[in-house]
């Protein structure tokens, strides 16, 4: 590095010192590891490549993201890189529901989710029950007739074991007296495509993953699972108006790998802030039905704490763990 | 027409100057990423997709950069094959059937006429899946939607059974090799369950990722086909001069129609398995191989040089990364890790990649598709043109190329994963083949099945899930019958041919076989 840039670097860290205390005191010095927990395709998949492509085409970061997928075994994969990462600053990893299930379901992985580092929520990601435009269903109390009349007959799709789709699958198979079947998928793209390709009844797939086969018209949102209507969907009813005390929402949060010191945190923090604050992100948000503050520190801490806590009484109800 | 006017429109676009020059510019950069062990297409559009927000901004247009893209996949398809050839490690993944017949040609002297092959191949794969591409893309796309799980696995067992029903190879040499590779793709953790397997030690560290493809690939063709090539050249350390002047190269394409039924059935099959889910221009490319071995009447012939044999991979690699962009650009859906890639480009450059691309953005897919002829002549007369350059390669002598090899291993192993275990695994392997190889094992059939394996166990039990565990599943749909049924024919030929040798031994009072 010559003199020159040094200076202005310095001149650059003394100006975000004024701006943003405290002082930043971490750079990162190599290419940051860019952990996705989920395949390619899927919901936190496409807002993970969205993220690393605002973060380039900004020049927000010194080094570049490098996007690895970890899809293997709910994300069991993920956590475990995370841990086990040498560079601890330089790892960092876009995480969904499964960072609260997956440690539940495997205490043998020994991960304690409140190590990782709470870098920045950016997002609370909505499900929608969708189904093909040729089952001619046009309701929700149409498909709750038809998938009671056909059983197991019916099938839904959706993204990994004892994972958010399926919550939300069991949930409905209870509240509505149903007996759907389910199929675990590697990732929310390839649920998207079997529904298009009527290898599928339905699924829960989220907005940004079905928007596409909405758009052309192959499918057709029956119910939302959130607490009010999305503005994407005026139209489309929530399952509170059906009579059922239910929401759920999937976190998209960016988390540090667990040891990462201090300072490599408020870095990121402050990175993923204005990636939250920049127009693409905005309007990604607004376009795929996402809603949510950011969170971070002690304020995300404090939400996870609140959604291990559910998600720990929903699998002990569903008997997924004990 | 309306399809030829477009085309016609779209190629005239990819002509413009600023395209022309960003598809020669990703054409090179491609050849060179994909000829380098350990980086592959996936890896090279990765690392320049900042570099095309940068053009997006000059030229004003999403269709630019997405030209730059696809022009870096595609050299890289073709560069694949030249360190396949040259060195005997492949130069990705894509390429690792490729090495089953180019380097025996190398070592035979004949490395000049392998490249030729595999670069007049590439071309003609690339061509008719542009062709099909062009002229079938939305009937395509609902065709792929047809392929649920059932067919799917239908589909691996097919491949599986190309292998085994070769005839030539030793069959309980070839199946064990098969339950090698499926074993090793097993470890890991099962998506299904979420529950780790065949994990050693201590299962935070070693295995937990699963055993990456090409750890095994360039261990196998790496390291064990070094090992090899000095064992076998003990004494003599001297390699064949390998030198082709350009009316050589002129003359070898002349002499190309001597793998014109490799090149067919490369081209056609990789398409097909391209714009299917989960498959991708690797396994096109090992089934292509496997198709036009079985088809082929000196099937003993592969393996030790076949024209065919590297016809068939390198037309299917290239026909299948065309088809793996149908799905990417018809449902927004991408096949490929490669494929990823470009579609989050796409989201960035503005646009919604979906079933309404082709009606919403016509301005955008028809000088895309328009690049993709242009690239591919681009590709085929730079690669042509430097063949006397890789053959330098081979002119040096084994004393510095076997070094040379190793550290390419090694290092391309390190870039890929950034991981000390995947190197020694990767040495592992090499030892392993060597030792392999010596007894006569097949390592084609392993390695495939290590490809073929993460799709064909979820699919399996994805299926079983909807059946309620009836195995008739395969037999009843419509699509997924006839291939299981073809399948299992395939697999039972050699029986029926050891049954007769039998019959026929007994007949004259030998009970040998």
């Amino acid at each position: 590095m010559n003199l020159v840039s040094k200076i202005s670097l310095g001149a650059a860290a003394l100006g975000f010192a004024v701006l943003a205390a405290p002082v930043q005191a971490f750079e990162p010095v190599k290419p940051i590891d860019f952990v996705i927990m989920a395949g390619q395709g899927g919901g936190a998949d496409r807002m993970a490549r969205l993220m690393q492509s605002i973060v380039e085409q900004n020049d927000m970061a010194g080094r570049p993201l490098v996007p690895t997928n970890k899809s293997g075994g709910s994300g069991a994969e993920a956590l475990l890189a995370l841990k086990n990462a040498t560079d601890k600053d330089h790892t960092i990893m876009v995480t969904l529901n499964s960072f609260f299930t997956t440690p539940l379901r495997q205490p043998g992985l020994e991960v304690d989710i409140l190590s990782y580092a709470p870098i920045g929520r950016m997002a609370e990601d909505t499900f929608v029950l969708w189904v093909h435009k040729n089952e001619g269903i046009n309701t929700f109390e149409e498909f709750v007739a038809e998938a009671k009349a056909r059983g197991s007959d019916w099938v839904m799709g959706g993204t990994g074991s004892a994972q958010e789709d399926e919550i939300i699958t069991n949930f409905l198979n209870g509240a509505f007296g149903l007996n759907m079947k389910y199929i675990p998928y590697s990732g929310g793209g390839a649920v998207a495509r079997d529904l298009a390709g009527e290898q599928i009844d339905s699924s829960v797939n989220n907005p940004s993953e079905a928007l596409g086969f909405y758009e052309s018209g192959d499918v057709i949102p029956l119910v939302a699972f959130t607490d009010e209507r999305l503005p994407f969907f005026p139209d489309v009813p929530t399952v509170r108006e059906k009579g059922v005390q239910f929401a759920y929402y999937m976190q998209r949060s960016v988390v540090g790998a667990p040891g990462m010191s201090e300072e490599a945190s408020a870095y990121y923090t402050d990175l993923f802030t204005r990636v939250f604050d920049s127009d693409e992100w905005q309007t990604y948000r607004n376009d795929k039905s996402l809603l949510g503050d950011f969170l971070s520190g002690e304020n995300l801490m404090t939400y996870w704490e609140v959604q291990r806590e559910r998600h720990e009484t929903i699998l002990k109800a569903s008997g997924d763990i004990k | 027409m309306d399809v030829l006017l477009h085309l016609a429109d779209g190629i005239l676009a990819a002509l413009a100057p600023i395209n022309l020059g960003l598809a020669f510019l990703g054409v090179v950069i491609g050849l060179f990423v994909g000829a380098m062990p350990g980086l592959g297409s996936v890896n090279g559009v990765a690392i320049l997709l900042p570099f095309t927000f940068v053009i997006q901004q000059i030229t004003g247009t999403a269709t630019s950069p997405m030209i730059f893209l696809a022009a870096i996949y595609y050299g890289a398809m073709y560069g694949g094959a030249i360190s396949s050839i040259t060195l005997g490690i492949p130069g990705a993944s894509t390429a690792v059937a490729t090495t089953f017949d180019g380097r025996p040609l190398a070592l035979k002297g004949e490395a000049g006429r392998a490249l030729v092959i595999a670069a007049v191949a590439s071309f003609i794969g690339g061509t008719v899946a542009n062709v099909v591409f062009t002229g079938a893309a939305p009937l395509l796309a609902s065709v792929a939607l047809k392929f649920g799980n059932p067919e799917i696995f239908a589909l691996m067992l097919l491949a599986f059974a190309t292998f085994v029903g070769l005839g030539g190879d030793d069959i309980p040499k070839t199946l064990i090799s098969i339950f090698f590779g499926l074993i090793v793709s097993a470890i890991g953790f099962d998506i299904i369950s979420g529950t780790p397997r065949l994990l050693l030690f201590d299962s935070t560290v070693w295995f937990s990722r699963g055993i990456q493809f090409l750890v095994l690939a360039i261990g196998v063709y790496g390291i064990g086909e070094m090992l090899w090539t000095i064992n076998s050249y003990r004494y003599d350390m001297k390699m064949t001069e390998a030198d082709i002047t350009m009316k050589e190269v002129g003359l070898s394409i002349l002499r190309f129609r001597e793998a014109w039924k490799g090149t067919a059935i490369g081209s056609l099959l990789g398409f097909f398995v391209g714009i299917l889910p989960a498959a991708g221009a690797t396994p096109g490319s090992l089934m292509a191989y496997g198709v036009a071995k079985m088809v082929s009447k000196d099937k003993s012939k592969f393996g030790k040089g076949q024209p065919d044999g590297v016809a068939a991979p390198e037309s299917a690699n290239n026909s299948a990364s065309t088809g793996a962009m149908l799905p990417m650009m018809t449902l927004g859906i991408p096949g490929s890790p490669t494929t990823a890639v470009l579609l989050a480009g796409m989201v960035i450059w503005g646009l919604q990649p979906g079933p309404r691309l082709f009606t919403d953005q016509p301005d955008f897919v028809w000088p895309l598709i328009g690049s993709f002829y242009v690239s591919n002549v681009i590709a085929v007369a730079v690669n042509l043109a430097f063949i006397p350059l890789f053959l330098w390669v081979l002119r040096m002598p084994f004393t510095i190329l076997a070094p040379l090899i190793f550290v390419l291993s090694v290092v391309g192993i390190y870039a890929a994963y950034q991981n000390i275990y995947d190197v020694w695994l990767m040495l592992f392997f090499g030892i392993g083949a060597f030792l392999l190889r010596i007894l006569d094992y097949p390592l084609a059939p392993a390695v495939l099945a290590i490809v073929l394996g993460p799709i064909a166990e979820p699919t399996l039990r994805q299926s079983l899930i909807l059946s309620d565990g009836s195995l008739s599943i395969f037999f009843t749909r419509p699509i997924a019958g006839p291939i299981t049924v073809v399948a299992i024919i395939l697999i039972l030929l050699p029986l029926f041919g050891l049954i007769r040798r039998k019959i026929k031994a007994s007949g004259r009072g030998g009970l040998t076989v």
